[in-house]
């Protein structure tokens, strides 16, 4: 259990350990914080996006040990003690990811608001499933929806990737 | 016509990519500044009634609670994107006219706070009695929602070209059909958002937007700033898709609030907002009457429309006519009635999205010329053929139409899908069809009078050569403007497309544009930045002869000159200056930009594009003409569950008449999305209100059904190669828009084709589709 404070209304507010993208932050929340915020407001890692704070649309996909999740879903407080990649650590160092330049090379993205969880579910699909079928990317992006594209050039480029890993 | 291009015609890599496939690119609501606060909008929780009391006072006294604003405390001109149907006020005065409805605004420390004041705020309404269909809108006796629209009607039109009465008499068949179209969104991702700050009498206005310059005006026309004294400035947008062309209340508000507490304020719209901000498509009542003689040819069609136009004017007048005034450049029609008429209702407002008011219509009328075309025994493409209109010619209506290549796309997608093999050949359930479509490469006019260019562009030469800035405040939504304007100045320049950078989305520090709308962005700023380049490129030239003749290099071995080196002899490709007729006496665009700055301060190149006049002289002409119209042919193949009415788009065929391509990648990219949206529209997609109260139903995406990834089809994106437009900078017309308008009759043509029953509702849902086959069994036809 994470260690708390009251404040003067009476409202508990802990503080938890998160390892994001290899680095650990402490920070002093409430139980009702969301990953999403926590993300965006305390660490300033506003590449993870806010769209229908529902879980509907997955720009806010973040991986929680390796597997992609809704950060708008998930709790910040469940989080202590865990790891998370956001798509600011996807790429390593100065190189992009193989599919940051797939999206790149296939003009995978316009307006570029789906693109961060669009890539960190890729991403995961990937390390899960190295050589995925067509249907085995679009199964894996259904949660991430994308007004811009009709997924054509996101698929095209994720398969690639996979050719490319 | 086709020249060799560095640049133009190249699938270059967008300019934004590094930034939004890393998540270091910034969107309005990632802003943030010391001392910010946050702010939202107080709506209405009625549809229609008289606000008795606003009691903000509990609100008032939460810790954390800077600024609380309504009506009585900002400006009460009335606004509205339609000139002469100003209608809007930034915070409603007396009455709310839907539910979800802009009361006031509130700012505080952080968001719970806002949230938690707003539940605070206790209004008290005299209820009235709403209207949410317009046929209730249009009753005797119904509740007037604005005093300027007696019996709700907001605008009525009447064109009549030819004689459509005798043409029909004549007639060897005629048909008339009925359709209904549904209210759709654009469903952006990226809710809207705004922030503001102030500095002594200046403010900065940040805004997710697709034209700073209409938010600047509207602002400032509103709260009575000169537009010096208000900038607007943007950072990436998540798309707009016509929904972020209207100033939203968080811009009047963000900006007021800031004002008042002294502090930056970033406001937003939370998800089911953007739904009641609303401006999405026009739910539309459609009737068509065509009359044909025994081959197919078109004599004379009647088209009858109703718009559901919600609470506000907005977009909605050039919507109207858009419903319109597009048939006649696609095919060739003498005797044409349009009688159309928009009623206010109590719901959200509805305006331009995707094809603006163009593909409603363009499904209905796609799928009765399949009807007509069946009744006479005419195939559907060979219908489209003999009606299609055919380039440089003048439409009925007025407007002039220079490149236009309707047929060639017919007889692409025809060949390109096997139709000829498939229509009517593939066995119950399963069926193709085909829609034409296009669109208007910019509008002929601003959005409110002024003689203004439409498009401004600059090229500035950094100090020592290394970079081009490149400006115009075209706004790249996600469509990749700046990718497209960029390749275009480099080339105009001779100078490396990668050395280029857009300054953009600033009115104070770029220049005008528009904004992103009717498909305009890059015909207009194309031109401005097309000949900004150029104008570099002349001063580089001369300097280069200037700096040749002075090095002596061209004394020996130029016999082939007639006399002194000119400006004339030099050209400039990527970077290189050279002597067109001995290209290895060169020098580099650098050293050359260098000199110039030495001797003359900043190499600058200016540009600007007004479309000058049109055609067409009836009432309403100005929405319809333009310097360039594309056209389009979409096929699409479908299986029908016949037993379950599920619906599956299995393939697709686009082919776009585009003129010039400027980056084929992007261009691609733009009719997948054009189609996405047209599909979605057509079987899944419909924004719902419960029929009592008149309250949102679906403002979310799990009800508002999106296609996903599994439901999108392959789209095989074709182009015609001698497509070439001289109205268009390096001979190109529009794609993002004109794309959607075949999508929605192509495939409620291939539905037809599969299950033998006309869908005449929009959108054809797997339900409407059961019953449908119901009714047929049970028919026993
Ligand atoms: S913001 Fe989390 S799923 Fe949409
Ligand atoms: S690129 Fe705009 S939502 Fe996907």
């Amino acid at each position: 259990m994470s260690s708390f404070v009251v404040d003067k209304d009476g409202i508990k507010r802990y503080a938890v350990t998160v390892n994001v993208n290899g680095s650990d932050y402490t920070k002093v929340i409430k139980a009702n914080t969301l990953l999403v915020n926590l993300l965006r407001d305390d660490l300033d890692l506003t590449g993870t996006k806010r769209g229908c704070e529902l879980g509907d649309c997955g720009c806010c996909t973040v991986m929680l040990d390796g597997n992609p999740v809704n950060a708008c879903l998930v709790l910040a407080i469940d989080c202590d003690g865990r790891e998370i990649t956001t798509i600011e650590g996807i790429q390593d160092g100065e190189d992009l990811d193989i599919v940051q330049e797939k999206f790149i090379e296939h003009a995978g993205f316009q307006c570029g608001f789906c693109t961060p969880g669009m890539i960190v579910s890729s991403r995961a699909l990937l390390n899960e499933n190295p050589s995925p079928t067509e249907y085995e990317v679009r199964e894996a992006i259904a949660g991430n929806l994308c007004r811009c594209t009709g997924y054509v050039n996101i698929v095209a480029a994720v398969l690639d990737a996979a050719e490319n890993l | 016509m086709k020249q060799d291009y560095s640049y133009v015609g190249k699938s270059v890599d967008r300019n934004d990519s590094y930034g939004k496939t890393t998540g270091h690119a910034q969107y309005t609501a990632d802003l943030k500044f010391p001392g910010m606060l946050y702010g939202k909008l107080i709506r209405s929780t009625i549809a229609h009634g008289r606000i008795k009391s606003i009691d903000t006072s509990e609100a008032e006294k939460l810790n954390g609670v800077k600024a609380i604003i309504t009506a009585k405390d900002v400006p009460s001109m009335k606004w509205g994107l339609s000139p002469a149907r100003f209608d809007e006020n930034i915070f409603c005065i007396d009455k709310v006219r839907y539910h979800g409805d802009k009361i006031g605004a509130v700012c505080a420390v952080d968001e719970e706070t806002v949230y938690k004041a707003l539940k605070l705020i206790k209004v008290e309404y005299e209820e009235l009695p709403a209207v949410f269909t317009w046929q209730d809108a249009a009753k005797e006796g119904a509740p007037q929602i604005f005093e300027e629209y007696p019996g709700n009607l907001n605008t009525e039109i009447h064109h009549h070209f030819g004689d459509v009465d005798a043409a029909l008499k004549d007639a060897y068949y005629v048909r008339t059909d009925k359709f209904q179209g549904q209210r759709t969104y654009h469903a952006f991702i990226e809710n809207h958002a705004s922030a503001a700050y102030w500095d002594g009498d200046r403010a900065f206005l940040y805004s997710s937007c697709q034209s700073v310059h209409y938010v600047q005006y509207h602002l400032c026309r509103v709260l009575g700033m000169k537009m010096g004294n208000l900038t607007v400035r943007q950072t990436n947008v998540g798309a707009g898709f016509g929904g972020k062309l209207d100033p939203t209340g968080l811009d009047f508000a963000a900006v007021i609030l800031s004002k008042i507490t002294g502090q930056p304020v970033k406001m937003w719209y939370d998800h089911a907002e953007t739904f009641l901000n609303g401006r999405g498509r026009h739910p539309m009542t459609m009737e068509l009457t065509t009359g044909v003689d025994k081959n197919g040819k078109i004599l004379a069609h009647k088209f009858d429309c109703v718009l559901e136009g919600g609470a506000y004017t907005g977009l909605g007048i050039a919507s109207s006519y858009y419903a319109g005034s597009l048939l006649g450049v696609l095919y060739l029609i003498d005797n044409y009635k349009f009688d159309c008429r928009r009623y206010v209702t109590n719901l959200p407002p509805c305006g331009a999205q995707r094809g603006h008011g163009q593909p409603q219509p363009r499904f209905a009328f796609e799928h009765h010329i399949d009807l007509v075309g069946e009744a006479i025994g005419v195939d559907p493409i060979d219908m489209r053929l003999i009606n299609a209109r055919k380039g440089n010619s003048i439409t009925t209506a007025g407007y002039e139409v220079k490149s236009y290549n309707l047929v060639g796309a017919n007889k692409m997608a025809r060949d390109a899908s096997g139709w000829t093999e498939k229509r009517g050949k593939m066995g119950v359930g399963r069926g193709i069809g085909v829609g034409n479509g296009g669109f208007v490469t910019g509008a002929g006019f601003c959005q409110y009078r002024t003689d203004y260019p439409h498009s401004v562009g600059m090229v500035k030469i950094f100090d020592d050569g290394t970079r081009a800035y490149v400006y115009s405040n075209a706004v790249d939504i996600g469509q990749g403007s700046d990718t497209v304007l960029m390749q275009m100045a480099a080339e105009a320049m001779g100078y490396p497309y990668e050395r280029c950078q857009m300054v953009t989305g600033d009115t104070d520090l770029s220049t005008l544009d528009f904004g992103a709308y009717a498909s305009r962005q890059t015909l207009m700023a194309g031109w401005a930045v097309k000949r900004a380049g150029a104008e570099v490129k002349k001063k580089v030239l001369a300097k280069a002869c200037e700096m040749l003749k002075a090095s002596g290099r061209i004394k020996e071995g130029f016999g082939y000159l007639d006399g002194p080196l000119t400006p004339e002899d030099l050209d400039c490709v990527e970077g290189i200056v050279f002597v067109k007729q001995e290209p290895a006496v060169k020098l580099t665009f650098e050293e050359v930009a260098r000199k110039y700055f030495v001797d003359h301060g900043v190499l600058l190149g200016r540009g600007w594009y007004h479309p000058g006049k049109l055609g067409g002289n009836h009432k309403g002409a100005a929405v319809g003409t333009s310097p360039a119209y594309s056209s389009a042919t979409q096929v699409a193949e479908v299986q029908v569950d016949m037993e379950t009415g599920q619906i599956e788009c299995v393939d697709t065929w686009d082919v776009h008449d585009s003129g010039t391509i400027i980056n084929p990648k992007l261009f691609h990219g733009q009719v997948h999305g054009a189609f996405y949206m047209g599909v979605g529209e057509t079987i899944w997609e419909e924004v719902k209100f419960d029929k009592k109260t008149g309250k949102l139903l679906n403002g979310n995406f799990a009800e508002y059904r999106l296609p996903t990834a599994l439901d999108m089809p392959p789209v095989e994106s074709l182009t015609l190669d001698d497509s070439y437009e001289p109205n268009g900078p390096y001979g190109l017309k529009e794609v993002g828009e004109g794309a959607t308008t075949p999508t929605m009759g192509a495939v409620a043509n291939a539905i037809y084709d599969a299950m033998g029953v006309s869908m005449t509702e929009l959108p054809i849902t797997y339900e409407k589709v059961w019953r449908a086959l119901r009714d047929k069994k049970a028919s026993g036809k």
